[in-house]
């Protein structure tokens, strides 16, 4: 593209801009989805070319003055064999491989790195792992697979990034996910697209997609102080949690260290994944979700602590190994994946506080 | 049920009146307004199953959430009074029933009795479900009215149905919240029926005293017939409720 | 002497029996709510002039789409072929003097009015904000409007689409003519009985709904409430349990207002009767199986969407046949070009794709990036506004002529269509673009490189305006000054052109028995032509 001046090239860009008919692809499930909308587009206008073709042509033969005399057909079976099994078929195309789709934008990785995002009238505020807060914005790495785990404390919301293909409804009272990894650094829309009250389409924002450098460089100078397993671990004192979930082996309450991601009993005889959903369930509603040999006297803590308390306790538990303290520590970097995060204690070396260990 | 026409050759419109006067114009035989009168009935009934539907899924779904909580707050109810409503319901599906008969019989005094019958037994469920609703006044079990979960979060201080039911445990406060749900549940379905059961006993009330002036019992059955249709949808939907309501943890 | 002549009086009107004079009565209501629902549609377009919230408040914008959506589906769309078209013609199409149960027709007739008036009682209380959609909790527990109101409002006004489908189905049933047998009745006719299908089972559904959501919002109960421990997806599945069919009780009966026009001006049966029929049946059938399909990114489990997502494939699959039945009864005809017909052909083109881009939900792949976005908005409107409102038109023209015994005059009634046609696409064609590019419905504000394609659309929507104004301002018109019809100017098949127009109140002067089959152009030729004197 050498050839194209500088101001042709500016004039292209804002036209294609302008006029653009679809969103930049900026995660890698975006080409997928365009490739199968371009599928539809494709055998809709063919669909539409057959019937335009023929309605036209059957008009222009068959009108009064040159066809002055129907024929009377009752039908063909022939026919209706075709046009049921053609479009038939083309649909089911479309349905297996939009499924295909559907799994893949909702089923993360499991090396994705996970993201809180809680919607309210009329903002949305996202939540770093290293405690790193968001208003209205998201920084995002490129080439690494984010998890977004969302939830409305109001009413229904939906997160909407169009460059990237994605959109999933924040809903009351459970947590729902959302994955994609970004390609193209740049900023891109957030929308919030489900109806949600006076100021929903000031429920905007952006999307901010950084290399992986400038990434780390953010988390850095964006950091609070403390990562949201910190906070939690707090919380988790001050509400006295430890009465009852603690290391000693007569304690009233299950042990938590290590029980994210794996398989409890109810005292139904029910075997379940503790997950994210597992323990807000368990913090919020405890009489549904009592594990099996033990008591149901765990109280509820239904409105005595926001999502935000929530998701600060469910990323403490998800980071226990044992009652010992979390470790301090302000390198988040290393809750990136690649760093084998899951489920693994962080690094033990205490930095002090505002400082990035390089 | 017939689906063509009595009327098998052309006639005009206006040739002669040789029909009975309770036959409407838009028909061409007593027996096709009989017909088409029924399915309406019929169908509108169809309706009513689909409206209630919509309650009987909520609360399944509930239920199937908040056992504990449905269970122990069922044992509010009295099933005493839960077998006498049904009891009453189905004697008054009975007496319709005869009313029906009587009509086709064109025994004008035993319809009406009958219709009376009928009227007398609907007050009666009336009358009980009230008790009933007073009961849950008087014990603040009405949602959003004062709703007291004491009952549950502590058994013992409700003498009257700890003795009943003595292996009821206390429940936790996130669980015995959703008491409410079902006594939400129990007014909005009990209510709906009873909504039902007042419009019936209305109409019952025209019924006989059109009954009594002799209008059922020339050979126009249609109304006592559709109306006999609605009072046992009625009774049905009770007949599903109770065993819902009252007999969760009966088995 | 005719239905409207035979007795004058308001009360004559308010109290009537006459299905034919309830029909009309349903027409002049349902012109007014289109008109109110119409200006809040014009207030949405010029606020999207520009990408700031700069014309009114967030508020009162959301009060005006939210407004906009109840009128024209509740007020409109629902009760605009079978309230008018379907109960007029219905009797005569099937050689009956009446429905079966004319007092519940007006009845039903009256239970609308009210439902209008308590809409409009809303509006001037200061509107709701819902959205038509009225998701909790934001319903319940999160805005003060006037959500009550609205809740009975659409209580009463099912009722009234209730007692409409329920008297269809018993008339179909019980009141056919002899030698009218299933296979002889019109489509039109058949898909009015699917549509009943769907308004008498579904709209009970969006009752109880109503009722538990009022009941939610006063007693605070909470069964669609998390923290209370109710679940706000319950809401959603009860809600569009009704509200998916409710899309195909707008729709079915605009069909077979084109099979009708269509086989009229090709002067040929209907290709592939039977297929056509039991489409229609199916259409009504699987409808009530794809409502997730508007859940898909609500977090329902992945064995839902494949069910939703199956299903809804198959439902598209019986419009697509009508759609080619209906090219191919042009087939070999002979093909005029009134009024009627061009509405048809602009239908059938504008259904097309609204149809498919339906497709393209269904695929719940798409449809995680197409949702909660203009290409909603577009694809609905394509195929409520492009397909059932032109079909509308249609069937009004085809029978105006038959209801007042007068003709509208021919080379305005063209013009509008060739308008409404262009109007229509300009404002919606570009919200299709829109929506891929992410633009949100229920937006006041804007990106600004949204802004272009909003100003086309708002453009479009002018011309549309005027396109739906003409009709008005001519059939009006017509009724004074239009050509005196006679009983078959369209020379069609059915059992309501062989009598005169306007009908009789009795409908026909003999009692009508069916002795060929349906669109038989060859029975009509041998009739020859009957002149049944038509006075007034």
């Amino acid at each position: 593209m050498n050839d194209i001046s500088p101001v042709m090239w500016q004039f292209l860009v804002k036209w294609l801009t302008n006029f653009a008919l679809y969103p930049p692809e900026a995660s890698k499930i975006a080409p997928q989805m365009d490739a199968l909308y371009f599928f539809m587009v494709l055998v809709s206008l063919i669909g539409l070319t057959i019937v335009v073709l023929l309605v036209l042509a059957f008009s222009v033969l068959y009108r009064k003055d040159r066809h002055p005399h129907a024929v009377q057909i009752e039908g063909s079976t022939l026919l209706e064999a075709t046009w049921t099994i053609i479009p038939l078929g083309l649909f089911l195309i479309m349905f297996v491989w939009g499924a295909l789709i559907y799994f893949r934008v909702y089923t993360p990785p499991a090396n994705a790195m996970n993201i809180y995002v809680v919607g309210k009238q009329w903002m949305w505020k996202a939540e770093h792992p290293g405690g790193q807060h968001e208003i209205n914005s998201l920084h995002i790495p490129t080439g690494q697979p984010v998890q977004l785990t969302l939830i409305s404390q109001d009413v229904f919301h939906s997160f909407s990034i169009p460059a990237f293909r994605v959109k999933r409804e924040a809903i009351p009272g459970r947590y729902t996910t959302v994955w994609f990894e970004p390609t193209t650094p740049g900023t891109y829309h957030l929308f919030c697209t489900q109806y949600c009250g006076t100021d929903h389409s000031q429920m905007v924002g952006e999307i901010v997609v950084l290399s992986p450098d400038d990434f780390k460089k953010w988390l850095a100078s964006s950091t609070s102080g403390n990562s949201l397993a910190q906070d939690g671990e707090r919380l988790f004192a001050s509400l006295q949690c430890t009465t009852c979930h603690n290391a000693n082996p007569a304690s009233r309450g299950p042990v938590l260290a290590g029980i994210y991601g794996s398989k409890v009993t109810l005292s139904t005889g029910q075997v379940v994944t503790a997950d994210d959903a597992f323990i807000r369930e368990s913090i919020l509603f405890p009489s549904q979700q009592i594990s099996q040999g033990y008591a149901p006297i765990m109280p509820t803590f239904q409105g005595q602590i926001s999502e935000e308390g929530v998701i600060e306790l469910v990323e403490y538990i998800k980071s226990l190994d044992s009652y010992n303290r979390v470790r301090q520590t302000t390198n988040t970097t290393e809750l990136l994946p690649g760093s084998e995060r899951t489920g693994a204690p962080v690094q033990t070396q205490p930095a002090p506080q505002g400082k990035v260990n390089q | 049920m017939s689906d063509s026409p009595a009327v098998m050759h052309a006639e005009t419109a206006d040739s002669h009146h040789e029909h009975p006067a309770y036959q409407r114009h838009h028909f061409e035989s007593v027996a096709q307004q009989f017909d088409a009168t029924n399915f309406a009935m019929w169908l509108f009934l169809l309706t009513e199953v689909m409206f209630f539907g919509g309650l009987f899924t909520a609360y399944l779904i509930m239920r199937n959430w908040y056992y504990p909580a449905f269970v122990e707050a069922s044992h509010q109810l009295n099933i005493g009074w839960g077998t006498a409503n049904t009891s009453v319901l189905i004697l008054s599906s009975f007496t319709m029933a005869m009313g029906v008969y009587n009509a086709h019989m064109r025994r004008k005094s035993g319809l009406v009795f009958c219709l009376i019958l009928t009227f007398i037994l609907g007050l009666g469920f009336l009358g009980i479900k009230s008790i009933e609703y007073t009961e849950k006044y008087e014990k603040h079990h009405i949602p959003g009215f004062h709703y007291s979960m004491s009952s549950f979060l502590n058994p013992a201080s409700d003498p009257e149905v700890h003795n009943s039911y003595p292996d009821d445990k206390p429940l936790g406060l996130d669980m015995a919240r959703h008491t409410e749900l079902y006594f939400f549940l129990y007014f909005a379905m009990t209510g709906m029926h009873a909504l039902h059961m007042i419009i019936g006993i209305a109409i019952l009330g025209y019924l006989i005293v059109r009954a009594q002036a002799g209008d059922f019992t020339t050979g126009h059955i249609t109304y006592i017939e559709n109306f006999g249709l609605y009072w046992h949808f009625v009774d049905i939907i009770w007949i599903f409720l109770f065993p819902l309501l009252y007999l969760i943890s009966r088995h | 002497m005719n239905f409207m002549s035979r007795e004058n009086g308001l009360l004559s009107w308010l109290l009537t029996g006459d299905h034919k004079r309830i029909a009309i009565l349903y027409l002049i209501s349902i012109t007014c709510f289109f008109f109110i629902g119409g200006a809040l549609a014009g207030l949405i377009r010029l606020e999207l002039l520009t990408p700031q919230s700069d014309l009114m408040a967030s508020d009162t914008y959301n009060k005006v789409f939210t407004m906009h959506g109840i009128i024209m589906i509740f007020l409109f769309l629902v009760p605009s072929v079978p309230a008018t078209l379907g109960n007029f013609f219905i009797p005569m199409m099937i050689g009956a003097k009446d429905l079966a149960l004319p007092k519940i027709n007006l009845l039903s007739w009256y239970m609308y009015v009210v439902g209008g008036i308590l809409v409009i009682y809303t509006m001037v209380a200061g509107g709701v904000d819902t959205g038509w959609t009225f998701t909790t909790p934001l319903s319940t527990h999160y805005v003060n409007t006037n959500v009550m109101s609205t809740g009975m409002a659409i209580f009463v006004a099912g009722f009234s689409s209730i007692f409409t489908g329920l008297n269809f189905i018993v008339t179909i049933h019980k009141m056919r003519c002899p030698g009218m047998t299933w296979f002889r009745l019109p489509l039109f006719v058949w898909s009015n009985y699917a549509a009943s299908i769907l308004m008498v089972l579904g709209t009970p559904v969006l009752a109880i709904t109503i009722v538990l959501v009022a009941l939610e919002r006063t007693v605070g109960i909470g069964v669609f409430d998390p923290t209370k421990g109710g679940d706000p997806i319950l809401f959603q599945h009860l809600f569009w349990f009704y509200s998916h069919p409710a899309v195909y009780i707008m729709i079915l009966p605009g069909m077979g207002v084109i099979s009708e026009t269509i086989s009229t001006f090709s002067r040929k049966r209907v290709f592939g009767y039977t297929a056509v029929a039991f489409s229609s049946v199916a259409i009504a059938v699987f409808g009530f199986f794809v409502w997730a399909h508007h859940m898909f990114i609500m977090g329902i489990s992945n064995y839902s969407m494949l069910v939703f997502s199956l299903l809804t494939m198959l439902v598209a699959v019986p419009s697509a046949i009508k759609i080619f039945n209906w090219t191919f009864t042009l087939y070999k005809g002979s093909i005029t070009f009134e009024t009627p017909m061009l509405y048809s052909f602009g239908f059938m083109g504008l259904f097309t794709i609204g149809g498919l881009t339906g497709v393209f939900l269904g695929a719940s792949g798409t449809d995680i990036h197409l949702t909660e976005t203009y290409f909603i908005v577009a694809h609905f409107h394509f195929v409520m506004v492009g397909g059932m409102l032109m079909a509308f038109l249609a069937g009004i023209h085809f029978w105006w002529p038959k209801m007042t015994g007068r003709m509208y005059p021919e080379k305005i009634s063209q013009l509008a269509a060739v308008v409404t046609f262009i109007g229509f696409n300009l404002t919606f064609f570009p919200q299709f673009i829109l929506g891929t590019l992410g633009m949100p419905r229920r937006y006041a504000a804007y990106p600004p490189e949204f802004q272009i394609l909003n100003v086309f659309s708002t453009a479009g929507a002018t011309i549309l305006g005027v396109g739906y104004l003409l009709p008005v301002i001519y059939l009006v018109w017509s009724l004074k000054y239009g050509e005196i019809a006679g009983n078959n100017p369209w020379q069609a098949t059915g059992l309501e052109w062989q009598t005169q127009s306007p009908p009789l109140t009795e409908n026909f002067v003999i009692n009508p028995v069916m002795d060929h089959e349906a669109y038989d152009y060859d029975w009509l030729e041998n009739q020859g032509v009957k002149e049944v004197a038509s006075v007034g």
